[in-house]
């Protein structure tokens, strides 16, 4: 199996090229959606411990709007849009035009949800297809879900499936920043893309490495 | 009082021991379920934090025991044994085990929260190990913090507040 073993550097690099061209996508989508600059990170390529996936994305109780799809096809694996709440509740004011709309509190409108799954389910789209046109591999997303919570109950969901046969994890991690939100506010969403340890060889042979 | 207690972690799919007056915590239970392995007259007690229901499941040679709920809990007991408490003892409390995600999907995985709940039920009972007080199901994620000189269990979520079984 290809997840102990023969990680190369060129491996590395088609990964990211993979996270580069799948949230470069989802990224264009979503500063369409809001009419807004966003600003998109060099995507990172990590094999790393449950526990570092969850300080990935701010440490296992900050709280995030996360999106989660499963994916199927020729690659399996999982896909994770988490945003800190904050950020999240300006994309959706900007997109309902309701200012007072916030995930922290206890009524939450359902349109506010409504919009936030659609966003999800564009944004991931543009990702997968974008990965699926560069690899030509079919790739199947299932509907994605939404969850308002703590990092770590979200994301160890998406790591239950591989946790069957390992305590690592290789990660494809890009990050997005509004360019227009004060440093010391920009707090990060990100694009986690999890491919199933049995998927590396179907995106390295449709990328012609071995 | 002493208070000068510091906070032992439990990461994801691991396990340790805190002794009074230390706390001993895991942030962040979503499907897993956080078991705390305890006697009421000891002040050293065991916390896992279970992924997985059956070590069956694993298909990896070097299986990481606290991850599931079997050899969790039976690493847990013979640990605690070592410092000197018997199984017979032990009273437990649990949490954990939410749904994160609703899918419409009744695949098996997707259920993968009352799944582990069972789990640790079975082989807790297997021990004769009474569950003293549980906060599990639901849809929330949790942090749990359990103090071993008050015996109880501190339990965070986001939206439905905190609260100590």
């Amino acid at each position: 199996m290809m997840y102990d073993s023969k990680i190369t550097s060129l491996h590395l690099d088609v990964l990211k090229e993979i996270g580069n061209i799948g949230a470069a996508h989802a990224a264009t989508a979503l500063s369409t959606l809001l009419n807004k600059k966003i600003d998109m990170k060099v995507p990172k390529v990590e094999m790393i411990s449950f526990d570092d996936m969850m300080d990935l994305a701010g440490g296992p109780e900050s709280v995030v709007a996360g999106i989660y799809l499963r994916i199927e096809g020729d690659v399996t694996g999982s896909m994770f849009f988490v945003l800190p709440v904050e950020q999240a509740n300006r994309f959706i004011r900007r997109l309902v035009q309701d200012e007072t709309f916030n995930f922290q509190t206890g009524e939450v409108s359902e349109i506010g949800v409504s919009a936030m799954q659609e966003l999800g389910n564009i944004l991931s789209g543009s990702y997968l297809s974008a990965l699926s046109d560069f690899t030509k591999l079919k790739i199947y997303p299932t509907v994605p879900a939404l969850s308002v919570d703590m990092v770590g109950a979200i994301i160890s969901f998406g790591l239950v499936e591989l946790s069957h046969i390992s305590d690592y994890v290789i990660v494809i991690d890009t990050a997005i920043n509004e360019e227009d939100v004060p440093n010391e506010e920009s707090v990060k969403g990100h694009f986690l893309l999890l491919p199933d340890p049995e998927s590396f060889d179907a995106i390295f042979r449709a990328l012609g490495v071995n | 009082m002493n208070a000068q207690g510091q906070i032992i972690k439990v990461g994801i799919a691991d396990m340790n021991i805190a002794k009074a007056p230390d706390k001993i915590r895991t942030s962040g239970l979503g499907s897993c379920v956080g078991v705390v392995l305890y006697e009421e007259r000891s002040t050293t007690v065991g916390m896992v934090h279970v992924m997985l229901p059956d070590s069956t499941l694993g298909r990896s040679n070097n299986i990481n025991l606290a991850k599931f709920a079997d050899t969790g809990i039976t690493a847990m007991v013979e640990q605690l044994k070592l410092e000197g408490i018997q199984p017979y003892k032990l009273k437990a409390k649990i949490a954990g085990g939410a749904q994160m995600f609703q899918f419409t999907s009744s695949k098996d995985t997707m259920r993968i929260g009352p799944r582990n709940i069972e789990a640790v039920k079975e082989y807790l009972d297997k021990y004769s190990i009474p569950i003293v007080a549980e906060d599990t199901g639901g849809n929330s994620g949790r942090t749990i913090e359990f103090d071993p000189t008050t015996k109880l269990l501190n339990i965070r979520t986001v939206n439905q507040g905190v609260r100590d079984i």
